[in-house]
């Protein structure tokens, strides 16, 4: 082949769009309706993960019931529960998004990611919506469970929008969480290992399934900086009638609001560590 | 202008040097290729080029902008396909795309009918709607070309773009590069360990061996002034001491 002569000054047909407000929220976009799209495309997925809140709720929740020493502020204990096993599963969904992005690594969908125009913290955040977008389809199954069960939840409008933001909002601070891990252990192997050990003490170092006052001093320390703890308590205030929020919705907003920041801009730092 | 420029460009990895040194140029328009063996610093060289990597010391210019302090302009400029396959396997081939056309800030009108062009080139849009888990690998070889294009970019980086087709998807890559080169005029940057792919597209070759450039110019006056009569292969065995990759098209 020889080399065509080449038109003076060729234009591009093409302009890249300026990095504005609205090019960013596309590009969050772009990756979270990829993983809706994935959904559609095997919707089986879903109901798979309904297994587990069923069992939480049916097995625990029914034995734990009996038991009358756990102070939930006169709630039936299995009501008490229903908000902590939504943010488990919501929580569990999330953890394991890391694991996701070793994958798209392996499949090479990841480096082509990190070579377009998107800032690091579009593609961080496009996976933290995702995540949330999982975690809502879970907050639907968990109120149809509850509604089966005959557990009386709070359905207002506003009360159902203020759920489903926290669980966006939960789900994108584990989401996030479980990308730093994966950029640091970057095999999928080892990430198995550490996803098990790390939803462990999330989740039984909260308020999830008895109240932090019941935790002796070092577990409550634990609690108090875990942002499960703050997403259960806004859960429990959305949902259970006569529920008496332990920390203030500003404090509750707050702590999520502050630790997905935080989280964002560590994982925007060191996802492309995850290439190496 | 030079679509690329490179100028004593060099990155370690601790004490192994994986580019040692390397300049050279790459005119607007061309394919030009980048050869050698396995580990002779090519996928290395394709990294700092296309940002995905820091160079040590040196600079690298694409576009017109450099790689270092300018590398969101260099990202809008560019498209890559990967050595390895790269799609997502369970969205179908016209989501792939549109995955990259948000990215790439593509919207309105022209997103589908950016995405829906590409596809007609690489002769994908019976299958857009399929998923890509049902393509055989030369589609998913012309969906990631066709993924490459939708920012319609300045210089085309392919990483060993036929890496594992069969000789017939093999000659459809080629004559889809040499399509993309002549209607767009995309300057087409590829690695490659296969001779004869090489002579067949390229206008310009360099070998890389142990991250030195050994030689660089026109496929057909570098193999004359090694050896009448010699081609690519003859050069590349005396440049590298090993025979090159046998290529399944031959």
């Amino acid at each position: 082949m020889t080399a065509a002569p080449l038109a003076a000054g060729v234009q591009r047909r093409y302009r890249p769009a300026p990095l504005n407000p609205l090019t960013i929220l596309t590009q969050i976009g772009a990756i979270a309706i990829a993983e809706i799209q994935k959904l559609r495309h095997d919707p089986l997925e879903l109901l798979t993960r309904v297994i587990q809140p069923v069992l939480w709720l049916m097995m625990f929740g029914q034995v734990f019931g009996r038991v009358r020493g756990i102070p939930t502020g006169g709630i039936p204990y299995v009501d008490y529960l229903v908000p902590g096993i939504l943010a488990q599963s919501a929580l569990f969904i999330a953890i394991f998004y890391g694991i996701s992005a070793i994958w798209e690594r392996d499949l090479g969908v990841l480096y082509k990611y990190m070579m377009s125009p998107a800032p690091r913290e579009a593609l961080v955040l496009g996976k933290a919506v995702s995540a949330g977008i999982r975690g809502l389809s879970q907050a639907i199954m968990v109120y149809i469970i509850a509604l089966l069960l005959g557990i009386h939840l709070r359905a207002g409008f506003l009360n159902l929008l203020g759920v489903a933001g926290v669980i966006m909002l939960g789900a994108a601070i584990f989401c996030t969480f479980s990308l730093i891990i994966a950029c640091i252990v970057k095999t999928r192997e080892r990430f198995m290992g550490i996803g098990q050990v790390l939803t462990m003490p999330l989740f039984f170092a909260s308020n999830a399934i008895y109240p932090i006052s019941l935790m002796p001093n070092w577990l409550r320390a634990i609690a108090i900086v875990n942002p499960l703890t703050y997403q259960v308590d806004a859960l429990r205030a959305l949902m259970l009638p006569g529920y008496h929020m332990v920390f203030s919705v500003a404090v509750n907003v707050g702590v999520q609001l502050a630790s997905l920041v935080v989280l964002v801009f560590v994982a925007a730092r060191l996802y492309p560590r995850i290439l190496d | 202008m030079n679509a690329i420029d490179v100028s004593h460009l060099r990155k370690r990895f601790g004490a192994v040097t994986a580019v040692d040194d390397v300049s050279f140029t790459v005119p607007q328009g061309i394919v030009f290729g980048l050869l050698g063996p396995n580990g002779a610093g090519k996928s290395t060289m394709i990294k700092i080029l296309t940002t995905l990597a820091q160079p040590t010391s040196g600079s690298a210019q694409v576009a017109g902008f450099d790689v270092r302090r300018n590398a969101l302009e260099v990202r809008r400029r560019i498209g890559y396909v990967p050595q390895q396959q790269s799609a997502d396997p369970d969205l179908s081939g016209y989501e792939n795309l549109l995955v990259f056309a948000r990215l790439y800030g593509i919207g309105g009108a022209q997103q589908r009918q950016r995405i829906l062009e590409a596809l007609e080139l690489m002769d994908l849009g019976d299958a857009r709607h399929r998923l890509v888990r049902h393509y055989s690998g030369g589609m998913i070889r012309r969906l990631e070309i066709a993924q490459s294009m939708l920012n319609d970019p300045e210089v085309l980086f392919m990483d060993e773009p036929t890496l594992g087709l069969d000789p017939l998807a093999r000659h459809m890559v080629w004559d889809r590069v040499a399509k993309l080169r002549r209607t767009y005029e995309t300057t087409i940057f590829l690695t490659t360990h296969y001779m004869d792919e090489a002579e067949t597209l390229c206008d310009i070759v360099a070998f890389l061996h142990q991250g030195c450039l050994k030689a660089y110019g026109k496929p057909a006056e570098l193999t004359a002034q090694y050896r009448p009569g010699a081609d690519l292969d003859d050069l590349f065995i005396a440049l590298t001491g090993r025979p090159a990759a046998k290529s399944v098209a031959s």
